[in-house]
């Protein structure tokens, strides 16, 4: 693997692959030093043009358990603000020394473009509203940990919220959908893209209609600017609808899991505390997320797989 | 590495039995050297150390019958310095549930060559707390060492050329010739 | 006195005839079209379709205000090379195409350029705003006769009523960029499959329908000539077919890339195919074309929109929409195969002479006396765009690597050769 730019481009065999190399970087961060040199002399840089502090903390800490070096471009004070073009910014950087770059932007597609810049590899840490794949695969590893189930087939995932706008929503359907789970899709009209008739799913306008048969109900976050743009009327009506009560809660199977790729918005769509959820997953998310990170850096700068490629 | 054997004359090198002897020896050697079993840790190397590492620890019990010795295993993939040069395969999950500090740790492989496996462990074993030693318990000690680095107790030394290859199970050790330049 | 031409061996297609017969040129105008003509100067048009220069309808030259995509001079030479002698330049310059002093210096700088006639449009409203009028008696006295604010539509229908009734009273053409600019914020790509899936906000088709419609109501109720720019869907064609039916003095034109890419290609995430309108699914294209061989759409043009590579060298969302027309239109159009060779002649330069009202000196039959604004083209030849030869300072071409067929082998304005066996001259 050269890139990790989007969860389908993995193919399945990729996605088990990493998943299965996750189980390993989970015991190294059980350990009571929790680093292995493994990419010692490599460096990672981190390239966010978004704000996302969680995101990058948790790649710069994967990249530092593995020893590799870390770099992180500060978009505020770069000189993308004195009018450099973004292509010369990655050239730059590049002829600093750099075996990876973790790409942060708003816009879709920034990944690819790198991509094509640049001859180190690029793991995309969230496009526009595009793709997300790291939180795809942390989110199917969460599951996987907690279900044992290597193949989700048989299961239904039920994602909530804000899908057309979501990069998170992208790369689980995708995810979840290659592992073998059936997957619904629930939010107003105005929160779903306008065709989505090709997609693996199913869509569904009302939550309390498929929480009885759901086994993992992945809450999505709601930005409030969707009330200012016409999307809903109102945070509270939205709640209402689709966040998560103490109601909602009760409907779902005993066994049912609950999700969430953070921040999370309390009183919006998630009008309980988590822990007060007896399955929710949430904090789990976040544990694996350094250690499903550090086996995508381990896979593009370490396993070998690449070595053909760069000679 | 896949190789083939098509034409290559194997010998047996140690049978069943030897294989049998030479850990029951391996086990009283360590419980002698170390003045019994007190502090002391085995820890296999994945993936061809763990099985030795568990009958070294099962004659060890089975000799001090008053303590269980606890037994570990250790993958080494990504304490390797050849990273990035060669594919990585890793093994199975490293399996160390107790603290290694203080400890005695005797660690266990089945084969040992250039030493670079053994150094690599040395340097993951401290990732699981500092000992206060670490012994080394070979099978076969078939030499061409690559690092300054010697086994505490050997099942058997066994001179090879360097392309051989050597499979050892708990039903013996192999040695298959190989060609000179395939290291 | 310059030296009489001769244009030997090639096919001169007029409105009422196709004649394979030579054709020469003298003090500018056509002075004798038979056999075995005798000159000065031999072109070879062997293979060759000699017809009227053409006119494009819808060219971004960029000057004044952003020479760094394209001057007036090197959008005329690739103008030449495309085998154009009229552009009709738009007015999205800054500053914009409102006073007759903006107007006259785009004039000018196409008279010094000297290799096509850049004809400038006006804008309907101040600084292309779409607030109040622009001074449409004044640009019009100064010889515009096509206004538009294209880069953006006139959004206030209220105004636009105004313009309309306006521009009838002065005997002009309103030209409308049809988007209705709250359906497409932030807009990058159409709204398809592939805009959800890469999770772009999609363009609808409706936001150009629904002013298509608007305007042809608007029309019907003022009688103004009206003139579509770049349509580029299934309905919007729909619509103007019905309203031409209804005998509304309705034109149309539609870009060679709104006939040959589609919405799949902005996957590849380059923005290069970041165009406005965007490019839509093959159900429209089938469309256009049959708009095309019914009359519908009345011309094809360029839409030629340079972009300093900078410019483009962004994300989608933030890269400038536009792409390069006027050296590839023909190559395009003639390899899509939408229409027949004499049907391109007419919509590259009969009709769009006539909507640009330029007319008496462009899109004539080739005739003696006729002012000779002439293209000679090999129709089938294949071949591959070069963006390092183009004549365009900038590059954004979608074509680069693709297989064209038929390029402009030479092209006369005015009388005098701007391209010679594919070459410009100046």
């Amino acid at each position: 693997m050269k890139h990790l730019l989007a969860i389908d481009e993995l193919g399945l065999d990729g996605l088990n692959a990493l998943l299965n190399l996750t189980d390993h970087m989970v015991e190294i961060n059980q350990r009571p030093v929790p680093k292995v040199p493994a990419l010692r002399g490599r460096t990672v840089a981190s390239l966010f043009f978004e704000d996302s502090t969680r995101t990058r903390l948790s790649f710069e800490t994967a990249a530092k358990r593995l020893s590799a070096d870390t770099m992180t471009f500060n978009v505020s004070t770069s000189s993308v603000n004195k009018g450099e073009s973004l292509r010369d910014t990655v050239a730059t950087i590049t002829d600093m020394g750099v075996d990876a770059f973790v790409v942060r932007h708003k816009s879709v597609g920034i990944p690819w473009q790198i991509s094509e810049w640049t001859k180190a590899s690029i793991i995309n840490a969230g496009d526009g509203a595009h793709q997300h794949p790291t939180q795809a695969l942390v989110d199917c590893y969460t599951i996987r940990e907690a279900t044992h189930a290597k193949s989700f087939s048989g299961m239904h995932m039920v994602i909530v919220g804000d899908i057309k706008h979501s990069r998170v929503a992208r790369s689980n359907i995708q995810a979840f959908s290659m592992l073998g789970a059936a997957v619904t899709l629930v939010a107003p009209p105005t929160l779903l893209p306008p065709d989505v008739s090709h997609w693996p799913v199913s869509v569904s306008h009302n939550l309390d209609d498929v929480l009885p048969q759901t086994d993992v109900l992945y809450m999505l976050r709601l930005q409030s600017e969707r009330m200012a743009q016409g999307h809903v009327p109102t945070l509270r009506e939205y709640s209402e609808q689709y966040g998560l009560t103490q109601k909602r809660v009760m409907n779902l199977q005993a066994q049912a899991i609950v999700m969430h790729p953070g921040p999370m918005n309390r009183g919006v769509e998630m009008q309980i505390d988590p822990s007060d959820v007896k399955n929710s997953l949430i904090h789990r998310q976040v544990a694996n997320g350094v250690a499903v990170r550090m086996a995508v850096l381990f896979d593009l700068l370490g396993s070998g797989s690449n070595l053909a490629g760069q000679a | 590495m896949a190789k083939s054997v098509v034409g290559a004359s194997s010998h047996e090198a140690m049978t069943r039995a030897d294989v049998k002897r030479a850990i029951v020896r391996i086990a009283h050697e360590i419980i002698e050297r170390n003045h019994g079993v007190e502090g002391l840790a085995i820890v296999g190397l994945q993936r061809g150390g763990t099985w030795i590492a568990k009958e070294i620890a099962a004659q060890i019990n089975d000799i001090e019958k008053s303590v269980t010795v606890p037994v570990g295993a250790l993958d080494v993939s990504l304490h390797r310095d050849d990273i990035g040069i060669r594919p990585v395969s890793l093994g199975a999950i490293s399996d160390i549930p107790f603290d290694l500090s203080g400890a005695t740790v005797v660690l266990v492989d089945d084969v040992l060559f250039t030493g670079r496996t053994v150094r690599a462990a040395m340097e993951g074993l401290n990732n699981y707390g500092r000992p206060r030693a670490v012994q080394l318990a070979v099978l076969v000690d078939r030499g061409h060492r690559e690092l300054p680095i010697r086994p505490d107790f050997v099942g058997k030394n066994l001179p090879t050329h360097i392309g051989d290859e050597v499979a050892a199970t708990s039903d013996g050790v192999t040695v298959t010739p190989g060609s000179q330049a395939s290291r | 006195m310059t030296k009489s031409i001769v244009i030997k061996g090639g096919t001169i297609v007029n409105r009422s005839s196709e004649q394979a017969l030579d054709l020469k040129i003298e003090n500018g105008l056509v002075e004798q079209i038979g056999k075995n003509l005798k000159g000065e100067v031999y072109l070879d048009a062997s293979g060759c379709v000699v017809s009227s220069g053409f006119v494009d309808l819808h060219a971004h030259l960029r000057e004044p205000g952003k020479e760094e995509a394209e001057t007036i001079e090197t959008g005329s030479r690739a103008g030449a090379l495309g085998g154009y002698t009229a552009l009709v330049a738009m007015p999205n310059t800054d500053p914009p195409q409102d006073s007759v002093a903006v107007i006259d210096f785009v004039r000018e700088q196409g008279k010094r350029a000297a290799l096509v006639e850049v004809v400038p449009s006006g804008c309907i409203t101040l600084g292309r705003q779409g607030e109040s009028l622009a001074p449409m008696a004044e640009l019009a006295a100064a010889g515009v006769s096509l206004f538009t604010d294209d880069g953006s539509g006139v959004q206030d229908a209220s105004l636009m009523r105004r313009a309309l009734e306006y521009a009838r009273g002065l005997g002009v053409t309103l030209a409308q960029h049809c988007e209705v600019a709250e359906l497409t914020k932030g807009a990058v790509m159409n709204e398809c499959q592939c805009c959800t899936n890469l999770g772009l906000p999609g363009w609808p088709a409706i936001a150009e329908e629904l002013m298509v419609f608007r305007d042809i109501e608007l029309v019907r109720i003022t009688g103004a000539t009206m003139h579509f720019l770049h349509l580029s869907t299934k309905r919007s064609v729909e619509l103007v077919r019905a309203a031409k039916r209804d005998g509304l003095p309705i034109t149309a034109e539609v870009t060679p890339h709104h006939l040959s890419l589609t919405e799949e290609l902005l996957t590849s995430y380059d923005p290069v195919f970041k165009v406005n309108p965007p490019l839509r699914s093959m159900h429209d294209i089938a469309a256009l074309k049959a708009g095309l061989i019914d009359g519908t759409i009345d011309a094809i043009a360029t839409d030629h929109a340079p972009h300093p590579r900078r410019d483009k060298e962004m994300s989608l969302d933030m890269a400038p929409p536009g792409m390069l027309g006027l050296e590839t239109a023909l190559g395009v159009v003639l390899a899509e195969g939408a229409c027949e060779v004499r049907d391109v002649v007419a919509l590259m330069s009969w009709n769009p002479a006539k909507i640009a009202r330029v007319d008496d000196r462009h899109g004539l039959d080739l005739v003696a006396g006729a002012v000779a604004n002439i293209c000679v083209f090999d129709p089938e030849i294949k071949w591959k765009v070069d963006p390092e030869r183009m004549a365009s300072k900038s590059i954004n071409t979608p074509y680069i690597g693709r297989s064209l067929k038929g390029r402009v082998r030479h092209t006369i304005f005015n009388g005098a050769t701007t391209v010679v066996d594919g070459q410009a001259q100046r």
